[in-house]
């Protein structure tokens, strides 16, 4: 262990280890794994519906309804429980203090899960909001409610327990995704049930003033639960990956105060050229370019704490799924802002292109910095020598990287090619397309979108067969002593 | 490793709230209200968010009916309902979309994606037969789509005992349903959908509202409440896009 490691990561290596709570981590990584399968399966299922319209079954697992199962089943059940274990292993590392709470643990693990069937099971039955990314009705995020305050006690009493002067960069983006995240629920969720024996409500707002509420916190379920809490992991697991200090604790600080503030503004970008009012759309505008800056001052505080390291991308593959997730996260961040401007959103808006941005980001950073994680926690947390196979890591990585590939410039083609050809005129002036021109120019796009998914999600069933070998595997050789007993 | 006693200020500064959790968390929550404090609160409170126009009621009973069968699909996950004041769009779709054409609308259903049309000004664009057709196998109709089918709604009601307490709730979020209304919603939704009843309380309750079987077949289903509401979206605002109001170009 390098001598220069940051403060409180090295310390926790040196001093002897307080005897942490790592069998709610160990549920937490099993619970992404597990939800990885599910949420992409879904992925892979609705893109074939787009090619094979013969495979929505009605009215149940129409692609409306599943739809949001597999959002909700990437963005919250598989990210979601991958952000929450990571963080409570590393909270606890950071502050060398246990967690305080053994039920509160336990509880905010089922809860969560509870959570996640529940919106599932609605959104499958038609009990919906359609607040996208926020579907679940009152009373499942009532519950959410109750787990995410626990989930928020937890990390912050782990935090007020500590043994370190000082709170761990990682954990102030933990933090701040904990606290932001419960402050955009419950404002986009208000909403009058029906009855209290009721599953439906009524949105509180309405039309433009709903509209702005629910894209604020679209945005920011994308700032704050895929950025800052996948921050969180960059900022724990890459440095400890590489074995080097974070490169910039000062850069740290600017973007971090950055990042957190300005993400805020920039919802109105999903609503340019509608009845929103100019000023708002302005606005938004104006920060999601300035949002540039914070991102890749992040991007650039990834990569240099692994500048001196690049030899070991050729023999790391945990390394090299986290930096190719940096990578990612600078590319969908540059394209971000550029896409939030308003011409630009012009073209792109209501085409494939959204979806190949969010894919760059979901797949390419949060899907690949979280594989990381796991494969750098799995061996630690059981107490195992290495992953199962080593071959494994190099099948998964290199699978899900031609899935992005595939996936991310088939939606670009189609998404600009719908853009274009929706505003295209004839000589004469006449539209020279019919928008059915546009759905039929799309299928061959669609397929290879398919072909994409299936490809990384291949990478995540070698990645669920590498874990439960793993796990599954006799111990071999005696726990290394670095790694703290379980 | 930079510490925190030395360096520029602003580390140090930092320090002060890296050293405390409660303090870091209430500096996180300060810092992220800004944005949605400036953005959406003035919103609420600026009267030219919402622009008047003509014709705009909230909606029937039976167009509130299907309206929650479009909710409850994901029909938004395809479809937007919002024209953009593009020359493209507006030619293809129909003059671009004002906010008080959603003002009613509790939540909105504005939409992201257009894998299949905007739908803001649907309603009567195709007859019936073509929406009931439609829904029950798109590619009937269109070969080509790729829309999922709908052919349950046509054996399944829809929520007419449910209706008034719907309706309330909406008032209760402001939606200005009168007392008449609520008193006659279940009457209405059923009346709506049958032309051998008498429509002179449904017209008087909701002016250019359509009463017809929408679906031709026997029976009140979510088949007519859906068509019902594809039918009037769009019908109601009355204005002169070609001209302007004055008052909104001040």
């Amino acid at each position: 262990m390098s001598a220069t490691t940051t403060q409180a990561v090295a310390q926790s290596d040196m001093e002897p280890a307080p005897d942490y709570d790592d069998d709610v981590v160990r549920l937490f990584i099993l619970a992404a794994v597990f939800w990885a399968l599910v949420g992409m399966s879904m992925g892979v299922f609705i893109a074939a519906q787009m090619v094979w319209p013969a495979l929505n079954v009605e009215p149940w697992f129409s692609f409306g309804r599943l739809r949001p199962v597999h959002t909700s089943g990437v963005v919250f059940a598989f990210g979601g429980n991958a952000v929450i274990g990571t963080s409570l292993y590393c909270v606890q590392r950071t502050c060398r203090a246990r967690l305080p709470g053994r039920f509160a643990a336990e509880f905010v693990f089922w809860g969560y899960q509870l959570f996640i069937v529940l919106a599932a099971l609605g959104y499958v039955m038609g009990v919906t909001q359609s607040r996208e990314y926020a579907e679940p009705e009152w009373l499942t995020d009532l519950w959410l409610a109750v787990v995410w305050l626990t989930y928020l006690g937890l990390f912050v009493g782990t935090l007020l327990k500590r043994r370190e002067p000082h709170i761990y960069v990682a954990n102030w983006y933990y933090l701040a995704f904990i606290v932001a995240v419960t402050v955009l629920h419950v404002v986009n969720n208000l909403a009058v049930p029906l009855a209290w024996n009721e599953s439906n409500s009524v949105s509180l707002f309405g039309g433009v003033q709903d509209a702005m509420t629910e894209w604020w916190y679209g945005h920011n379920a994308v700032g704050f639960f895929l950025t800052a809490g996948f921050l969180g992991v960059m900022y724990y697991y890459l440095p400890k990956q590489a074995d080097a200090p974070i490169w910039s604790y000062r850069l740290s600080i600017i973007s971090f105060w950055s990042l957190v503030f300005m993400y805020m503004w920039a919802g109105p970008h999903h609503l340019h050229y509608t009845s929103l009012p100019d000023w708002v759309q302005t606005l938004g505008m104006t920060f999601t370019i300035m949002l540039w800056m914070p991102s890749w001052a992040s991007a650039l505080n990834g990569f240099m704490t692994a500048s001196g390291r690049w030899d070991r991308l050729r023999t790391d593959p945990v390394l090299r799924f986290m930096i190719l997730a940096v990578v990612f996260y600078a590319v969908a961040t540059f394209e971000g802002p550029f896409m939030g401007v308003r011409t630009v959103n012009g073209l792109s808006h209501y085409t494939e292109w959204t979806i190949s941005h969010v894919h760059s980001g979901a797949l390419g950073w949060n899907g690949f910095i979280v594989f990381g994680a796991i494969y750098y926690l799995v061996p630690r947390i059981w107490g195992r020598p290495g992953m199962y196979s080593r071959a494994a890591l190099e099948w998964h990585f290199w699978l899900g990287l031609a899935g992005i590939m595939l996936y991310v410039t088939a939606m670009w083609g189609a998404g600009v090619m719908q853009g274009l050809m929706w505003r295209a005129y004839t000589s004469l002036g006449f539209l020279k397309y019919s928008f059915l021109d546009t759905v039929i120019a799309a299928k061959p796009y669609y397929a290879m979108r398919l072909l994409g998914g299936l490809l990384y999600l291949s990478g995540a069933v070698i990645m669920a067969w590498n874990v439960w070998r793993t796990v599954r595997e006799p111990l071999l050789a005696p726990t290394p002593a670095a790694v703290p007993a379980e | 490793m930079a510490t925190t006693e030395t360096g520029p200020r602003f580390a140090r500064l930092h320090g002060r709230f890296e050293r405390r959790a409660i303090r870091f968390a209430l500096a996180i929550l300060i810092v992220i209200s800004a944005g949605g404090l400036v953005e959406i609160a003035p919103l609420f409170a600026l009267e030219n968010t919402v622009e008047k126009v003509a014709g705009m009621r909230p909606y029937t009973p039976l167009e509130l009916a299907g309206r929650g069968v479009y909710i409850r699909e994901g029909c938004y996950v395809c479809h937007s309902q919002q024209i953009r004041p593009f020359r493209d769009e507006v030619e293809r779709y129909g003059p671009y979309s004002l906010a008080a054409e959603s003002m009613y609308d509790h939540p909105f259903q504005w939409g992201s994606k257009r894998t299949g049309p905007d739908l803001a000004r649907l309603g009567a664009r195709y007859s019936d037969d073509w929406h009931v057709r439609h829904l029950i196998n798109p590619r009937d109709v269109v070969p080509a789509s790729i829309m999922p089918p709908y052919g349950f709604l046509a054996a399944t009601p829809p929520p007419t005992e449910r209706i008034e307490r719907l309706m309330r709730t909406h008032r209760t979020v402001g939606v200005p349903y009168t007392e008449a209304q609520l008193a006659n919603a279940r009457a209405d939704l059923l009346a709506q959908a049958d032309p051998e009843s008498d429509g002179a309380g449904l017209a008087g309750r909701y002016p250019k509202s359509q009463q017809r079987n929408y679906d031709g077949r026997p029976g009140l289903t979510e088949m007519d409440a859906l068509v019902a509401y594809l039918q009037m979206l769009g019908t109601l605002a009355e204005f002169d896009w070609r001209r302007p109001n004055p008052e909104w170009v001040r």
